[in-house]
């Protein structure tokens, strides 16, 4: 648990600064957005930005694999019914005829694993706080980011209190370990709950301690040298595979119609 | 300027759920003070620190901090003299390192950087936790969270200490580091427990709460050896009160 540990490691990727980082992934994550159902290939030269960047970041590929499986019932939720819309032919692989709904589909996914990736790379490099941060310098809204921080300081918190509960419930159910979905729904009220009262607790806490609504993070910047490059970069690989169609470009001069 | 530093006066409080908490408690402690507030489940202990920090307000009595009524309006006052150390350290420690923890009370107080860096630095030592500074809260052991949750309200440097059961859930190692500590602060201190040998160790004056009142008040080795009191409080005599089983001697033998 926890990928934004990684970030307090010293790399490349890490030295760079957090708002250079989040204005590249933002703009990156805006531009895959951007291409049309069926610009499959287009997507391709742009998975070089998370690729380099992990890197130079040294992010290990299994942490991130594992939260990309997370993440991805949401879009599968979205794309599968993308091969039933599109049935007219798209594309000729190798004598094949690929309907456009597979085609679409195959992009709806590629797009997701590009920009979640390049969040949880951000992630990695930065670390969570250090992005927060980094949003708060850009005008994100204060409210917004103390929500954001406390969940994420929280979640580890709360995925303990649910693990003891569903334990808690299995030692003493021993023909039935699992939860029926009746059970389940007590056991996510008490979760609720619980998570209500913590909330109450923490509040108390923070108001003790002089918490006037706004977190105040400590963050002494400056942008250097290998930021205005690593931005220069960015804004090139974005720049040209949205101008150019590189694929076709490289089937071309390799002579390949 | 008052001459005392906490004073409760008839204070009075019921839950939401109609739950009686408090039925009229008073108490007045003055500078340099150490209090060992005790008492069984439920007896209140929490409920009367929630009023000293203004989490909570009296439905009826008074509570003073200083020269100030806790009242909605002061409370920010009131909280910069007292500093409260929550029960559940995973409540008190919310920010993504200890440093920047720590430091969360001295940066509301408004003070520049530096100041904070060195309160920071203060506090840290005191606890003997400098080595923490740069780790995640989540990550750490039950005894360094608790010496992390001390020196987040020490950065404030209060003028009373108020904790609620600081010995819950270490081991015997990190509760003597935790009572050593404890002895070493010169602030005046109120701790609410029902550990009663750290009582012993750490506070001169004991105040017992039974169902939201108070059934006794005095020097701590008086009101601790009163047997009856204590039954009826939900608690037994402390270990280091009672006579040696072997030899019946009375007093400090288990010290000696």
């Amino acid at each position: 648990m926890g990928l934004g540990e990684l970030a307090s490691r010293d790399t490349p990727a890490a030295r760079l600064d957090p708002r250079a980082k989040v204005v590249a992934t933002l703009a990156y994550v805006g531009i895959v957005a951007s291409f049309g159902r069926h610009e499959l290939f287009r997507l391709a030269p742009l998975a070089a930005y998370p690729l380099i960047l992990a890197a130079l970041g040294d992010v290990p590929l299994r942490p991130l694999l594992s939260r990309l499986a997370l993440a991805s019932p949401f879009v599968l939720g979205v794309a599968i019914a993308e091969p039933l819309w599109g049935r007219s032919p798209a594309l000729l692989l190798g004598g094949w005829v690929v309907p456009g709904g597979a085609v679409a589909f195959a992009t709806l996914l590629a797009k997701l694993v590009l920009s979640v990736s390049a969040a949880l790379i951000l992630v990695a490099t930065t670390g969570f706080d250090a992005v927060c941060a980094g949003l708060g310098r850009l005008g994100v809204p204060r409210a917004l980011l103390t929500q954001l921080l406390l969940t994420y300081r929280y979640l580890f918190v709360l995925s303990d209190e649910a693990r003891r509960m569903v334990r808690a419930h299995a030692l003493r159910s021993p023909d039935r370990p699992r939860s029926t979905l009746r059970g389940a729904g007590t056991l996510l009220g008490q979760l609720l709950l619980r998570a209500f009262g913590r909330a109450e607790r923490i509040h108390a806490a923070m108001r003790c301690r002089g918490f006037d609504g706004t977190l105040r993070l400590s963050q002494a910047w400056h942008l250097s040298l290998g930021d205005a490059l690593f931005l220069s970069a960015v804004t090139a690989l974005l720049a040209a595979s949205r101008a150019l169609d590189l694929p076709a470009l490289l089937a071309r001069l390799g002579g390949i119609s | 300027m008052s001459h005392h530093l906490v004073a409760m006066e008839d204070v009075h409080y019921r839950y939401l759920d109609g739950t009686p908490a408090l039925c009229g408690v008073s108490f007045t402690l003055h500078h340099g003070e150490s209090l060992g507030l005790v008492g069984g489940n439920g007896a209140g202990k929490s409920t009367v620190l929630l009023h000293l920090a203004g989490v909570l307000f009296p439905q009826r009595g008074t509570v003073r901090v200083g020269d100030w009524p806790v009242t909605p309006g002061t409370v920010a006052h009131v909280r910069r003299s007292l500093g409260m150390v929550f029960q559940d350290p995973d409540d008190q420690l919310f920010m993504p390192t200890v440093e920047e923890d720590v430091a969360f009370g001295p940066t509301n107080l408004g003070l520049p950087p530096e100041e904070v860096r060195a309160r920071v630095e203060t506090a840290l030592d005191r606890v003997g936790a400098q080595h923490l500074l740069a780790r995640p809260p989540y990550r750490l052991s039950g005894g360094e969270k608790r010496a992390v949750s001390i020196a987040t309200v020490l950065a404030m440097s209060p003028d009373i200490l108020v904790m609620d059961e600081p010995s819950s859930g270490l081991d015997p190692a990190s509760r003597r580091g935790l009572v050593d500590q404890l002895r070493a602060f010169e602030h005046t201190k109120i701790v609410a427990s029902h550990d009663l040998d750290l009582v012993v160790e750490v506070c001169r004056r004991t105040i017992v709460l039974d169902r939201g009142r108070v059934t006794a008040d005095g020097p701590t080795r008086e009101i601790l050896a009163r047997g009856d009191v204590l039954a009826r409080a939900r608690l037994e005599p402390p270990q280091g009160l009672r006579s040696c089983p072997r030899c019946g001697a009375v007093g400090d033998w288990h010290l000696a």
